[in-house]
């Protein structure tokens, strides 16, 4: 059951889709989508109750393994007969916590837009199932090949939803979207292609594999100056993915021009796919260059982090405004990776997460504010909060989220960040200096400031001062209420749960998050030892698995 | 789990629980009633919180040491210590903290019944002020039962939060709202700093605990580092309490209503910043020059609060001018290693202040919601009951003879004159204005010929207004006498490192100037003289206090428009800001996307070209695809002649 | 016996037909025609190559070939009478959508 599980659990939504299908097209669809995607709720939920069980993620790989051979080459030609491509699943602590979150924003999308989405209904809720396919699977995804597919997968039906059900400038953003996303993804195939071929050629790999685990231990043989190069492959397309400044002015766009569920997905699971990537490809596998080009990365994603913040005060429109937010807080999830300690990729882990539920929140009830006004300007809209108190609480729990208030979720993640930052340069750990140090820190919490600031204006705008709607407003048709209606906070209510759980009590995640993160620092610390030349001894070894793990009486010869 | 536990866990749950039950119940089923579930919350804590004095007083009589409880994991560090817990530390000064929170928050909530029932936006949002009251409780409980600096910072940025709530509670006043967000971005650049002297802290110490970080050990790990991260945590106090230069969130503050301006602006968040200095004494001490700036700041906005005070109208912003001025003295007392001092002024000055201000919402609720005290006078015959308290609690402001801030003023003033004599006499004069603009509010509201703003039905508030006040009176006029030797005995352990630092201060360092007495003395006779002066002026001549204002000419201007500190701050900081905001909008749009379109402009050129060629006609694609063939079949023909060749 | 030759001249001559017929006419059916010319240009050299060589892989393929062609005629014609139906017309200059 436990292989199969991975499996079952990224095709469910696949199945969904094509039943949809099958029923007859009408207003049903969007009920028959919820259900087939909270039962694929469930589904993730026994996967993590799978994953979380016993001591397995303890060890430090992956659990709930599946692998069978997809294109192995088999005809006796010469370099076919060592090619490996595998059907390879798996999942560690990290990937457990997205595939969460991307389980528990589908159905939630999928409820927000009944009302909203009026035309091609059942094409609409089929993009989403398949959408919540292709999160799924990029996640599990063990083969670069295979992780590839899906990360690339993904961009099809966000596509479609962004250029058919989007707003005004539909077309350009979605082409706009496609285009600089893919140009970015192409380098990334390129770089995983040569990489594959190097760690065969020279890094004594019996085949040409890309299979994950396997390339991770050629990780070390990999010369500093191919490295770098392959780094900027990789990073081509998980940059533009993440955002990360100077390459992010695709997404205001797409996030403008997209139908609520497209925005929401797209911040709160996609643009983790840029981090994910990193973090589980450009990190292990390219040890020496992510040291090398870190201090890069991190002033970028400070950059990022002030710039982000900056413009996005400036904004008028409020998903606009979200959407900059986005950049600066995704600033904080590169900067806490490229620390390379314990407290920095951990934090930037549970910053992923919180993003996704906060900023996720956020465009929701944006949306929602949309369908009621039927604009996103700023100076159109004010005072809701006296016609809508449901939301009005609403907005500014989240707001509350996303800037960083202690006791809901953003702080944790942002804190930790910080601190891996500053704790870079140390070796209070037991480890290797880290490339980064407290003067990063102290930018970056500038963000601190900036974020209260873009989004308590946002507020103020909207929420306060004495009410102010366009004509005719709101829009209570399609049975819409002034203010929040029964599905509206159905739908708000897991995600606030889920921010103050975050916050109040993170170890609940961490746990499993810190297990894989120190199993891969782990891994960092040994493969850059070997690409140097020096070997760590098995009493090192142990040594180093200890500090990282802390906790965990796991033995060293058990991890990967 | 102790007793020790189960209380200070209720202290924290039971405020909680009143306001989460207040928000989600009170506007379908409590309505009107939803201030009993909130009262009977925060009165609950106050009774935990003396039954855990009570218990740790019997724990530990004679060592007063702290106790950590440990809750449960709350952040994963990585590393050996890997779990940051949720601990609390228990000592004499969470104690006094708690109970004075705790005991004055109560008196304010019974207050608040009757004063949101009937003010001027009737029946609107009285059970999410509740909700909000209760959360506030909460917030300021756990920042002092916090037995870590993170466990502070949740609750600095919690009591910010409701902060930010109450003030923009009446939201639909632009007002209301942009004071709400001035204070809590003001509050976030003293965090800003604060947050990075936490970093700091686990940077060079590992860990995060009180217990740890305070000890000999953690200071010595601190090593060089402890001035500067001293100062870095002294900026979180600079906002939070208001002290030069961020204080100009506090007087706007006042937007909200006025038992939060009580409870939250003057009696407990706003000396949250005193209670971290004095619970970071070790740090704190470690340098001599960074003492002395807290002492300076604390000093000098003193005074310069004080002298914006002299001149205003509204009630409310006077007093909340002077507690700016009260808290630089707090400072001061602070900086000049007298935090037992420093620590009863705050207890002391929650008592009077909060009295005030209730006293103040008093008069706006009688005048309909009128506090500018140009717009009436004579309220004495009209308003006894809050007449007369009001002046209990001022004549504790001002410092007279016996009244409970008399003692605790008295007390930072002897040490500063000893320490820092300048700053010293500067308090002194201080003092002074403080006795005669508390006053001549009192005079110009309470005395003189009788008048009433237009059609205003005048009556004086009901028990539930007039009791707390009663209460609150009692403590401003007693809680100095009865508490003036106990609380620097309870306090003693707090003290240790500000009284080692004291004993190690240079020689010379330490002028011996006047004995507790004259200092007494000295006090006693300033703050007469200044209430003699607000008499003289506003009472019995008072054609006199026009005269003051018209000679004074520009100085009044100056002070009477706060030195023009907002417009200051608005031009150097604020509009610069918005404009870097604006100008990296335009950045974005052109220059950033404008590189990208200029990438995406080279294949864009390629199609331009080639497209004319793509006619949609099939046999034109045939005719090119044949061309092509034949132009491949040439080029290999050529291709092979020059390989024969070369051959 | 004819000579290969011959055979490979046929098949060209009926594949150059097919092209030039493929280029200038219009008519769809006609245009269609002309493609199954050339096909079948194509299959007369199999055959023939296949009887030079002596063996059948050839005339299999011809065969598999003329199998094909036969189902594609009848796609292709019903593709046909879909475009007469939209637009009515046979000319083939009355599809460019395609146009850059």
């Amino acid at each position: 059951m436990g292989a199969m599980l991975l499996s079952l659990m990224i095709v469910f939504p696949l199945a969904g889709a094509i039943l949809l299908w099958v029923l007859p097209a009408g207003r049903t669809s969007g009920r028959v989508a919820l259900v087939w995607s909270l039962l694929g709720l469930i589904l993730v939920g026994l996967v993590a109750k799978e994953a979380l069980s016993g001591d397995q993620l303890a060890r430090g790989g992956f659990v709930l393994e599946s692998k069978l051979p997809w294109l192995s080459g088999a005809t006796g030609s010469s370099i076919a007969s060592r090619v490996e491509i595998s059907y390879h699943l798996g999942i560690d602590g990290i990937s457990l916590w997205l595939i969460v979150l991307a389980g528990l924003l589908s159905p939630l999308v999928i409820a927000a837009s009944f009302t909203a989405i009026q035309e091609r209904v059942r094409e609409y809720y089929t993009l989403l199932l398949l959408l919540q396919s292709g999160m799924l699977g990029v996640f599990c995804a063990l083969d670069l090949l295979l992780f590839y597919v899906f990360f690339e997968f993904t961009l099809i039906p966000l596509f479609l939803l962004i250029g058919i059900w989007g707003s005004k400038d539909k077309r350009r953003a979605a082409y706009k979207f496609f285009i600089y996303t893919v140009a970015g993804s192409v380098l990334t195939f390129a770089g995983i292609l040569y990489y594959a071929y190097y760690a065969h050629a020279h890094g004594g790999l019996p085949m040409l594999t890309f299979d994950l685990p396997m390339l991770y231990q050629a990780a070390g043989s990999i010369p500093a100056g191919v490295q770098w190069w392959l780094f900027i492959a990789l990073a081509a397309g998980f940059a533009i993915k993440v955002p990360l400044f100077p390459f992010h002015t695709w997404l205001p766009l797409a996030h403008t021009e997209a139908p609520t569920a497209g925005s929401v997905l797209l911040a709160g699971v996609l643009l983790k796919l840029g981090t994910y990537g990193f973090l589980r490809l450009s990190l292990p596998l390219l040890p020496l260059a992510s040291v090398a080009l870190a201090p890069t990365m991190a002033v970028l994603a400070i950059i990022g982090i002030i710039y982000g913040a900056m413009v996005a005060w400036a904004q008028q429109d409020m998903k606009k405004l979200v959407a900059y937010s986005s950049v600066s807080h995704l600033g904080f999830c590169i900067l806490g990776m490229f620390s390379l300690k314990m407290a920095g990729v951990s934090g930037s882990v549970l910053y992923m997460i919180n993003h996704g539920l906060s900023t996720g929140a956020l465009f929701l009830m944006v949306g929602m504010i949309y369908e009621r006004y039927h604009t996103r300007q700023m100076g159109q809209v004010g005072g809701l909060a006296r016609t809508m108190p449901w939301l009005a609480f609403f907005f500014i729990f989240f707001t509350l989220s996303s800037i960083g208030l202690p006791g809901l979720n953003g702080f944790v993640g942002e804190f930790l960040v910080l601190l891996g930052t500053a704790l870079s340069a140390g070796t209070q750990d037991d480890l290797a200096a880290g490339p980064l140090g407290f003067s990063y820190a102290v930018f970056a919490a500038s963000g601190i400031l900036l974020g209260a600031i873009y989004m308590l204006w946002l507020c103020r705008a909207v929420l306060f001062g004495p009410l102010r709607q366009p004509d005719h407003t709101p829009d209570t048709s399609r049975g819409l209420t002034t203010d929040l209606t029964r599905r509206e906070i159905t739908i708000l209510v897991p995600l606030a749960i889920a921010c103050l759980w975050v916050g109040v009590y993170p170890k609940s995640l961490q746990q499993s998050i810190n297990q894989s993160v120190a199993s891969n620092i782990l891994h960092h610390q040994q493969t850059q030892a070997a690409a140097m030349g020096n070997v760590i001894s098995p009493g090192d070894r142990q040594v180093v698995w200890q500090t990282v793990h802390g906790y965990s009486a796991v033995e060293a010869g058990d991890q990967p | 789990m102790d007793s020790l536990q189960q209380y200070s866990i209720l202290i924290l749950l039971l405020p909680l629980l009143g306001a989460v039950l207040a928000g989600a119940l009170g506007p379908r089923l409590l309505k009107g009633a939803t201030h009993w579930v909130v009262i009977l919350a925060v009165g609950g804590a106050a009774y935990c919180a003396y039954q855990l004095f009570e218990v740790y007083t019997h724990l530990a009589v004679h060592t007063h040491e702290p106790v950590q409880l440990v809750i449960y994991d709350w952040i994963g560090m990585g590393g050996p210590t890997s779990w940051l817990t949720v601990n609390f530390r228990i000592d004499p000064l969470a104690l006094v903290m708690l109970l004075t929170v705790t005991f004055i928050a109560t008196w304010i909530v019974v207050y608040a019944r009757d004063y949101m029932r009937h003010h001027h936006h009737p029946e609107r949002g009285y059970e999410r002020f509740f909700a909000f009251l209760g959360l506030f409780v909460f917030s300021m409980c756990a920042l002092v039962l916090g037995g870590n600096f993170l466990l502070l910072y949740l609750g600095w940025e919690a009591v910010g939060l409701c902060s930010y709530l109450l003030i923009g509670f009446y939201y639909d006043k632009p007002a209301a709202a942009a004071a709400a967000m001035k204070a809590f971005l003001v509050n976030r650049i003293g965090d800003f700093g604060f947050g990075l002297g936490i970093l700091l802290i686990y940077l060079k110490c590992g860990s995060l605990d009180y217990d740890y970080v305070l000890s000999s050990a953690g200071i010595t790990a601190l090593g060089d580092w402890a001035p500067g991260i001293a100062l870095l945590l002294f900026c979180g106090a600079v906002g939070k309490s208001a002290q030069l230069p961020l204080y100009v969130w506090l007087p706007d503050a006042m937007e909200g209503p006025t038992p939060v301006s009580a409870l939250i602006h003057a009696a407990t968040m706003v000396t949250a910043g005193v209670y971290m200095v004095a619970r970071c004494g070790a740090i704190f001490v470690t340098s001599e020059a960074v003492m002395t700036f807290v002492a300076a700041i604390g000093g000098i906005t003193a005074l310069f609060a004080a002298t914006m005070a002299l001149v205003q109208y509204d009630m409310k912003r006077i007093l909340a001018y002077s507690t700016i001025s009260q808290l630089g003295f707090m400072f001061l007392g602070l900086g000049v290693y007298a935090a037992d001092a420093a620590v009863f002024h705050l207890m002391t000055h929650a008592f009077f202040k909060a009295l005030l201000f209730l006293g103040a919402g008093s008069v706006m609720h009688a005048m309909g919601g009128i506090i500018d005290v140009r717009e009436f006078g004579g309220l004495r015959k009209v308003l006894p009951w809050t007449c007369y308290t009001f002046v209990i609690g001022s004549l504790a402001l001002a410092g007279f003879p016996m009244l409970s801030g008399f003692f605790s003023k008295d007390l930072i003033l002897h040490q500063a004159l000893e320490v820092q004599p300048l700053l010293g006499w500067l308090a002194v004069i201080t003092a002074g204005l403080t006795a005669f603009y508390t006053f001549r509010m009192v005079l110009l509201a309470f005395w003189g010929p009788k008048r009433l703003p237009f059609g205003v039905h005048v009556h004086e508030s009901g028990p539930w207004i007039i009791v707390p006040l009663l209460v609150l009176a009692i403590g401003a006029a007693g809680a100095g006498y009865y508490f003036h030797e106990k609380l620097p005995e309870f306090l003693v352990d707090m003290m240790t490192p500000f009284d080692v630092a004291f004993e190690h201060l240079p020689p010379g360092a330490v002028v011996h100037g006047l004995s507790h007495e004259e200092v007494g003395l000295l006090s006693g006779v300033v703050a007469i003289a200044g209430i003699a002066v607000a008499v003289l002026g506003y009472w019995i001549r008072p054609d006199w206090s026009r005269r003051w204002r018209e000679e004074s000419g520009w100085l009044y201007i100056l002070v009477h428009n706060k030195y023009y500190v907002d417009e200051i701050l608005a031009t150097v900081l604020v509009r610069p800001l918005q404009q870097a905001a604006a100008v990296g909008s335009a950045v974005d749009r052109y220059l950033v996307d404008g590189l990208v379109w200029l990438v995406a402009a080279g294949p864009r050129l390629v199609g331009f070209i080639l497209h004319r060629y793509q006619r949609g006609a099939m046999q034109g694609y045939g005719v090119m695809m044949a061309g092509g063939l034949a132009v491949i079949i040439f080029l290999v023909f050529i291709f092979a002649r020059v390989l024969a060749a070369a051959n | 016996m004819a000579e290969l030759s011959n055979y490979i001249l046929v098949g060209a001559l009926l594949f150059g037909l097919g092209v030039i017929g493929f280029l200038t006419r219009r008519n769809l059916i006609v245009v269609f025609l002309c493609t199954e010319l050339m096909f079948q240009g194509v299959v007369v050299n199999l055959v023939a190559f296949a009887r030079y060589w002596g063996n059948l892989q050839g005339q299999a393929f011809a065969l598999f070939l003329l199998v094909i062609a036969a189902v594609e005629a009848g796609l292709a014609l019903a593709l046909v009478v879909v475009l007469y139906r939209r637009r009515g017309t046979l000319d083939s200059e009355a599809w460019n959508s395609m146009r850059g």
